[in-house]
């Protein structure tokens, strides 16, 4: 056992990852709730990755297995080589974790709270000045109001602070922008940039797709199960077929007309356009513009858009439900 | 080190910005030395008495005069009939009634004898008890007085002399119990709270991942809640010797480390609840439940324990404000030294050692 640690260590393509989970599966309440089904993946050293899925999908549940807060029912996971089971000391002395729910104390003062994990954590705030300098300038003007009386983005910038103060070598952000306005998320992922850019692993989860594309590589992630894991950029290109968009003024009508037709493939409403993929490659434009029926003709515009990442999420999901419910119909039998 | 006392001071911040807790720490002791002192008080003082004297003759009037003199009567009213005084009965201003029948002193020197009628409310029969002995008392007294030189042959007199409380100061008796009240208060519930907390705000999470020892959590948790019931300790001595004119007859030093080791083993009581609950709520009801309520009605304190089951008995054997309220009452108001009360001091050092051992080795490294 001892032997297979120091191999990985020596192992050259495994010294450039820096968080490795393989097969990973958590259950909870004996069995009954599945969170987390088989999941791998691999973060290279500096990288920025990104957990995207919506609630419930199981990322938080992945973050606490890998910073040794729960046990894997199966599977393994390393994290800067170190295992997260047996050698959970050393991995809690090298990590930074920011929970999903604000954790700091709320009637501690910012400087106070900024302290108190500082000294906690054997350093002070002289020490790693530096490091969150560029985020710590952003709230210092409030540093003698309580925590609790923060805004939400102030919030996690002071969680980010404390998460960052003993200089981690790993950084992991539960939905650091969950609640958070559009100003200070943005604001947010310019600054995990410039802790990137200083050698820092991040590993990030997020249910807001449109954040996707500020990570390295993303894996997206349902029900427990990671349905594919890319760059941003190659998880767009995957995408298999033309994807048009679609709005009336009686849009509701023009869903269930394009739902109806055959040779539409899949509709759903995404902002104010409904967007859907078509059977036929020689669809186009006027065809699509043809489906709609006379109800809808008052304010339609069709047009060929580029897929997003949500796009792509939507397209996997429908696919895996397809699967599951065929594998369903076959178990049954 | 430096770690251990920037969570001690930032445990502290907790508790002085949080009114409630204050009130809990502070208000709780002083409420409750002075509604056990003054308020609940089980002396008799001042009782309500009517008079209806048919006789109206020296005798009587001599009697009546030495009920109105004592301290423990009131006369509320003179001369009503039988009616009226049922009317007072009713209402409660009088407990007791005193009925001289006519003729009363010209039949005291008669070989019948002389009655008088006492009636005393009943409803609450410890107070009519004392209050009737009270009378039974002046009466006799009175006798005495009438013939001094007929003294009865054979006769025996009582001695009767109350020891370490000559005085009947009722307030001795429950400032033992007042004290192990408020320990397991603030030692066991808001210790427990204050670390159920940190789970419920997930601040637990980040503690647990950091260099941080988990376990120096739990002893960060317990100094200062250590410190904060000694400074109760000190608060309610203060008060029963210069409030309730309480003597304390043993040795402070010997006092404070008999408080130390019980706090110890409420705190360790404290940690252990923490460790297997999730949510303030439960740690709170297990401790007021679990712990508060067994502490004040099986501990001898409020009910004497050699009245009760066999059952109930062998519960307060396992709790350790039992003994806690032993050494209190022999070391404070006897002042007995520390070989008498060895016993129940090794009684709670085992105590204290099992439970600390069992909440530190169910502290959890990890989350649930």
């Amino acid at each position: 056992m001892k032997n297979e640690v120091h191999n990985s260590h020596l192992s050259a393509a495994n010294s450039q990852l820096s968080v490795i989970c393989k097969n990973i599966v958590k259950t909870y309440n004996k069995g009954e709730v599945k969170a987390v089904n088989a999941v791998s993946f691999d973060v290279q050293k500096g990288e920025l990755f990104g957990l995207i899925g919506p609630d419930g999908a199981g990322k938080t549940s992945i973050f606490r297995i890998l910073t040794t807060l729960l046990l894997a029912d199966s599977g393994t996971a390393r994290v800067e080589g170190l295992d997260v089971a047996n050698d959970y000391r050393e991995i809690r002395n090298m990590v930074g974790y920011m929970p999903g729910k604000f954790s700091l104390y709320q009637d501690l003062t910012v400087e106070e709270n900024l302290r108190f994990f500082a000294t906690v954590f054997g350093t002070s705030i002289e020490d790693n000045y530096e490091l969150i300098k560029d985020i710590y300038d952003q709230i210092k003007p409030f540093n003698n109001r309580r925590a609790g009386k923060l805004s939400g983005g102030m919030k996690q910038k002071l969680a980010l602070c404390c998460a960052l103060i003993h200089k981690p070598t790993v950084l992991f952000l539960d939905e650091p922008t969950t609640g958070v306005d559009v100003v200070s998320r943005k604001e947010f992922w310019e600054m995990l940039d410039r802790l990137k850019k200083q050698g820092i692993t991040i590993v990030v989860s997020t249910p807001y797709m449109d954040e996707a594309t500020l990570c390295d590589r993303i894996a997206l992630i349902q029900n427990g199960s990671i349905m594919s894991i890319d760059t941003p950029d190659n998880i767009v290109k995957s995408f298999p077929k033309p994807l048009f968009a679609a709005k009336a003024d009686n849009i509701y009508t023009l869903l269930q007309d394009l739902r109806s037709a055959d040779e539409v493939e899949s509709c759903y409403p995404f902002g104010e356009y409904l967007h859907l993929t078509v059977k036929t490659a020689t669809s186009d434009i006027d065809s699509i513009k043809q489906i709609a029926g006379k109800d809808t003709v008052n304010g339609l515009e069709v047009k060929r858009i580029g897929p997003t990442i949500e796009d792509s999420f939507i397209r996997l999901m429908n696919e895996d439900n397809v699967k599951e419910n065929t594998k369903e119909k076959a178990d049954g039998k | 080190m430096k770690q251990l006392l920037a969570f001690v001071r930032k445990e502290f911040y907790h508790v002085f910005r949080d009114k409630r807790t204050l009130l809990i720490l502070f208000g709780m002791p002083i409420v409750q030395i002075v509604l056990f002192g003054l308020a609940l008080s089980s002396e008799v003082k001042n009782i309500g008495v009517a008079v209806m004297d048919n006789a109206r003759d020296v005798q009587s009037e001599q009697i009546i005069a030495k009920i109105r003199s004592s301290a423990q009567f009131e006369i509320k009213e003179d001369e009503l009939n039988y009616k009226e005084i049922e009317e007072h009965f009713k209402t409660g201003e009088i407990k007791c009634a005193v009925l001289f029948p006519a003729n009363f002193g010209s039949k005291l020197y008669k070989a019948e004898g002389a009655q008088i009628q006492v009636i005393a409310d009943a409803s609450d029969p410890n107070t009519a008890t004392t209050v009737a002995n009270y009378l039974n008392v002046i009466v006799r007294n009175y006798q005495g007085e009438l013939n001094p030189n007929t003294q009865l042959s054979y006769q025996i007199i009582p001695e009767i002399r109350q020891l370490y409380n000559e005085e009947q100061n009722g307030s001795l008796n429950f400032i033992p119990g007042v004290i192990a009240l408020i320990f397991m208060i603030v030692s066991t519930a808001l210790t427990s709270v204050s670390v159920v907390r940190e789970k419920e705000m997930g601040t637990l999470e980040i503690l647990l991942v950091s260099p941080f020892k988990p376990v120096l959590v739990l002893l960060a948790k317990a100094i200062p809640y250590l410190v904060l019931s000694l400074i109760d300790f000190i608060i309610i001595l203060l008060l029963s010797v210069f409030f309730l004119d309480v003597e304390i007859w043993g040795s402070l030093p010997l006092l404070f480390v008999e408080s130390t080791l019980f706090i110890i083993t409420c705190l360790s009581l404290g940690l252990l609840i923490s460790n297997v609950t999730n949510s303030q709520q439960t740690a709170m009801l297990i401790s007021m439940m679990g712990m508060m309520l067994p502490t004040m009605l099986l501990t001898g304190f409020m009910f004497p324990l050699e009245n009760m089951p066999k059952i109930f008995q062998w519960i307060s054997n396992i709790l350790p404000s039992k003994y806690y309220y032993a050494i209190m009452k022999g070391v404070m108001l006897k002042g007995l030294g520390f070989s008498y009360v060895w016993k129940e001091t090794l009684v709670l050092v085992g105590m204290s050692t099992v439970l600390l051992f069992i909440a530190l080795k169910n502290f959890k490294n990890r989350l649930q």
